[in-house]
C-alpha cells in the first residue's frame, strides 16, 4: 500500500511535467487538445475516498492552471471529474465487482468497460473546460468542435498508453 | 443541532465538492480582471524557469527565423534613422530642446518564453519583470506590430494579455481614412482579428492599414496591427463587419518590446482630474 502511494505521488509529477512541457505544445488543427492528465484521476485506486479524490483533483488542477495562465479553470473541472468518478464507478460495476486495491484500468476490466468508464468523464471534463474558458455559449459550435476533437485526441492517447502498460503486465 | 451536524456529515462529500467548486469559480472570475496581481500564473518564478528551460531547447530549431527577423528589422530601422536624420537636417530641428517629449517612450526588449494561440484566452510570458521596470498596463509590441499589454508581473517575469484574447479590446484607426474603431479577437483563426464599430458610410478597401489610435490608454499611436482582409456590409447593420489580417504571426513570436511611457502618468492624472475615473 505504501509503495503504491509513493508511486502515485511520482505519477502526479510525471503527469504534470508531461502535460506542461510536451502536450501543452501539441495542438492538432488548432482545435484538438490533449488533456491526458485526466487519466491520473481516472486511474487512482477504485476504493479511494471521495473527499481525498477531490482534494487531489484540486491540487492537480491548480498546478496545471499555473502553467496554463487560467487560474481556477482546470481545478474546477478536475474537482468535478473527481466528484463524479466514484458515483460513475459504482453505477457501472462489472459483474464480479472490482479487485480491491487496483486501479480501474483496461487491463483489469476490458476495453468495452474502460470506454464506458472513461469517455463520459473525459467528455464532461472537456465540455466544462472549453465552455468555462469561453465563458459563454456564443461560440457554441466552434467550442463544441473543440470539445469533440479534443475528446478523440485525449481518449486515443489514453487508450494507447493503456495498451502499452497492458503489454508490460502480460510479460 | 445534532441532526444538523449529522446531515452535514452525511453529505460531507457534496459540501466539500460545493465549496471547492465555489472557490474555483471565484478564482476564475478574479483572474479575468485586467492587471490582476496574482502570483499563480507563468510569471511565478518556479513555473517560469521550467518553461524557460524548455523554451531554450525549442528555440534552437527556430534560430534561423529569429535571425532573419532581426536582420530585417535592423535594416528597416537603419533606413528610418537615415530618413529621419535627413529630415531633421532639412528643417533644422537638430536642436530640439524639450527632452521630455523626445524621451517620451522607453523600450525594454524581452524574450518570449511561453505563448499560445489556440485558446480563447491566450497569454504571452516574457523574461522581464519589475526588476527591469515593467509594470502592469504597459504595451508590448514586436517589430511586426502590436502584441498585447502587461497583465501581471513578478520580479523577473511578466504575463501579457495577447491580442488573441477574446477579452482584449484595443482602440484602433484606419490609417487611410482616419476613422476609429476597436479590434477584438473572435476566438477562431489566430491569423485574423475583427475590427468593429466602423460606421457604414466609410468607404473601405481591401488592404487598408489598421494602426493603434492615440485614444488608446495602452499603446503608443500608430503601431501597426494589420491590413483589411475582407469586409462585408449587412443590409441593416450599423457597422461594417471587417476581418483584419494580423501583421504579426503570433505563432512565431520570439522577441517583444515593452513600451514604457514616461509621460503616461501625467496624461492619466490630468485626464482623471477632468474626465473622472477611466472605465
Amino acid at each position: 500500500m505504501m509503495r503504491n502511494s509513493i508511486l502515485q505521488v511520482v505519477l502526479f509529477f510525471v503527469y504534470i511535467l508531461v502535460q506542461v512541457l510536451l502536450l501543452k505544445n501539441l495542438v492538432l488543427f488548432n482545435t484538438a487538445f490533449c488533456f491526458l492528465y485526466v487519466a491520473f484521476i481516472l486511474l487512482l485506486p477504485v476504493e479511494m475516498n471521495n473527499m481525498l479524490l477531490m482534494l487531489i483533483g484540486f491540487l492537480f488542477g491548480f498546478t496545471i492552471d499555473i502553467f496554463y495562465n487560467s487560474l481556477g479553470l482546470h481545478a474546477m473541472t478536475l474537482v468535478l471529474v473527481a466528484y463524479l468518478r466514484n458515483y460513475w464507478l459504482a453505477t457501472i460495476t462489472p459483474q464480479g465487482g472490482y479487485d480491491v486495491g487496483t486501479p480501474p484500468t483496461l487491463a483489469a476490466n476490458g476495453l468495452q468497460w474502460f470506454l464506458v468508464y472513461s469517455l463520459p468523464l473525459v467528455f464532461v471534463h472537456h465540455f466544462v473546460l472549453f465552455f468555462g474558458e469561453a465563458a459563454s455559449f456564443s461560440r457554441f459550435w466552434f467550442t463544441m468542435l473543440k470539445v469533440i476533437t479534443s475528446l478523440l485526441f485525449s481518449a486515443t492517447v489514453m487508450l494507447l498508453l493503456q495498451y502499452l502498460s497492458l503489454d508490460r503486465t502480460r510479460r | 443541532m445534532e441532526r444538523l451536524l449529522k446531515f452535514l456529515y452525511e453529505y460531507r462529500a457534496f459540501f466539500t465538492f460545493l465549496s471547492l467548486e465555489l472557490f474555483c469559480v471565484w478564482m476564475v472570475i478574479e483572474n479575468n480582471q485586467y492587471q490582476s496581481t496574482t502570483y499563480f500564473n507563468t510569471s511565478n518564478s518556479i513555473a517560469a524557469s521550467i518553461i524557460s528551460t524548455s523554451q531554450n531547447i525549442r528555440e534552437y530549431f527556430s534560430l534561423t527565423d529569429i535571425n532573419n527577423d532581426l536582420a530585417v528589422e535592423n535594416s528597416v530601422l537603419k533606413k528610418k534613422l537615415d530618413q529621419r536624420n535627413q529630415l531633421l537636417y532639412s528643417i533644422e530641428l537638430n536642436n530640439l530642446k524639450d527632452a521630455a517629449i523626445i524621451n517620451r517612450f522607453d523600450y525594454v526588449s524581452a524574450k518570449v518564453i511561453n505563448n499560445s494561440t489556440q485558446y480563447y484566452k491566450n497569454f504571452v510570458t516574457i523574461n522581464r519583470g519589475t526588476n527591469h521596470g515593467i509594470q502592469a498596463g504597459m504595451a508590448a509590441i514586436s517589430p511586426r506590430g502590436a502584441v498585447g499589454k502587461v497583465k501581471s508581473v513578478s520580479r523577473n517575469y511578466a504575463v501579457l494579455i495577447s491580442l488573441l484574447n477574446i477579452d482584449d479590446q484595443v482602440s484602433s484607426q484606419i490609417k487611410r481614412t482616419g476613422h476609429f474603431g476597436t479590434v477584438q479577437w473572435d476566438g477562431g483563426d489566430p491569423l485574423s482579428i475583427d475590427l468593429k464599430f466602423i460606421p457604414r458610410h466609410v468607404k473601405l478597401q481591401v488592404g487598408d492599414t489598421i494602426i493603434t489610435s492615440g485614444y488608446n490608454a495602452v499603446f503608443p499611436e500608430g503601431i501597426l496591427i494589420g491590413t483589411i482582409k475582407e469586409f462585408r456590409l449587412n443590409e441593416e447593420a450599423q457597422f461594417h463587419t471587417i476581418k483584419v489580417k494580423l501583421s504579426q504571426d503570433f505563432g512565431k513570436l520570439s522577441f517583444v518590446e515593452i513600451v514604457k511611457s514616461n509621460l503616461r502618468q501625467e496624461q492619466d492624472s490630468l485626464e482623471q482630474k477632468t474626465i473622472g475615473e477611466p472605465k
